[in-house]
């Protein structure tokens, strides 16, 4: 029985850390943008979004530091991890490229963050669910954000609506790795605590078809969808964005001020 | 961008105030104005409710004829309710 309480509770770990790490390494690459938006309202508002999710992932992995015990504090996730420990998919760790890029990255990741949210306020673990009624009212901010950016874009001039598409071409294939199910997700002894991705998959395509079509987008078809991230297979961008996160870490291990 | 027009926002900080000008932005729409404004003006708690009106639709008073606007009501302290005893509840007077 003893063993069954940590294999579960082993589990759980996983899976906090698979959601603390996405809203991390997003709201990492848009804390990029700090003073580099390209107007200073957009600059604010990247910001805001960016502190949005670092204070998700915040709570996430102090709670994942009381499920772990031993001593661990919630900047020991963050900072003292490498590549392979990282579970967050291959979207959120994408260079931000043009404004639209980053855009259409925002706007994948609002319609599967925010069903995901929307689905998690249901959850067994009452930590979890707590967790996700207090951040669905951000994550209904970004989602409104980003779709009326694709839309005023997409939309817009010959030039904006060309790179909304580029955009939407280059990334369409990183869209669907929220949506299948990894190891973790698919553990028996979280069921009903880990939302199942793929019952949120048709409410999140849905918006985003629906946004894209006002938005005079074309949805390419994608025959291979890509993967890895939440088995901690990351793109060759990954191992740049924990250089910076973890720098001071490494440099200064364990400092105080 | 250099092309956007300019609104002015306009917060109100609790419900039973009144809305009051906190300064301007540059928006392509009254709904980005709005959007714009949560994100500038509202991030410490600032305001309940946002209003954004395009500067140029706003009419302003000539500064050069402020002596004779303003000036005359300066000798008036009769017009100030300060002769009366306002009751505790009242509070945003």
């Amino acid at each position: 029985m003893g063993e069954i309480i940590s294999l579960k509770r082993e589990s759980l770990l996983k899976y906090v850390l698979q959601l603390a790490d996405n809203a991390l390494i997003l709201g990492q690459r848009l804390a990029e943008l700090c003073g580099h938006g390209p107007i200073l309202e957009q600059d604010i508002a990247i910001t805001n979004i960016s502190l949005d999710l670092i204070g998700e992932a915040r709570i996430l992995y102090q709670y994942a530091a009381e499920i772990e015990g031993n001593g661990k504090t919630e900047d020991d996730y963050p900072y003292k991890r490498d590549v392979r420990d990282w579970q967050n998919i291959l979207l959120v760790e994408l260079p931000n490229g043009h404004f639209g890029y980053t855009i259409m990255r925002q706007f994948m990741f609002d319609c599967y963050h925010y069903y995901h949210l929307k689905a998690m306020t249901n959850s067994g673990d009452e930590r979890l669910a707590q967790i996700a009624a207090k951040t669905i009212k951000e994550a209904t901010y970004h989602l409104k954000y980003s779709s009326e950016w694709v839309i005023r874009l997409g939309d817009g001039t010959q030039e904006s609506h060309d790179k909304m598409q580029e955009a939407l071409n280059d990334r369409i294939r990183f869209f669907d790795e929220a949506f299948i199910p990894s190891k973790i997700e698919n553990d028996k002894s979280l069921n009903g605590v880990a939302v199942d991705c793929t019952k949120i998959k048709a409410s999140a395509w849905a918006k985003f078809t629906e946004v894209c079509q006002t938005a005079n987008l074309e949805i390419p078809e994608v025959k291979f969808p890509q993967k890895g991230g939440k088995d901690g297979v990351h793109t060759e961008h990954f191992g740049f964005i924990l250089a910076e996160l973890q720098f001071v870490q490494k440099s200064y291990p364990d400092s105080n001020w | 961008m250099q092309n956007w027009p300019l609104f002015e926002i306009f917060l109100r900080s609790k419900n039973g105030l009144s809305h009051k000008h906190v300064g301007s932005l540059h928006a392509a729409d009254a709904d980005m104005a709005i959007t714009n404004a949560r994100d500038v003006y509202t991030r410490r708690k600032e305001g309940v409710s946002i209003w954004v009106v395009e500067s140029k639709h706003i009419t302003a008073s000539n500064p050069e004829e402020s002596e004779s606007m303003f000036d005359p009501a300066e000798d008036k302290v009769y017009r100030h309710p300060t002769f009366y005893v306002l009751p505790d509840e009242l509070e945003q007077m």
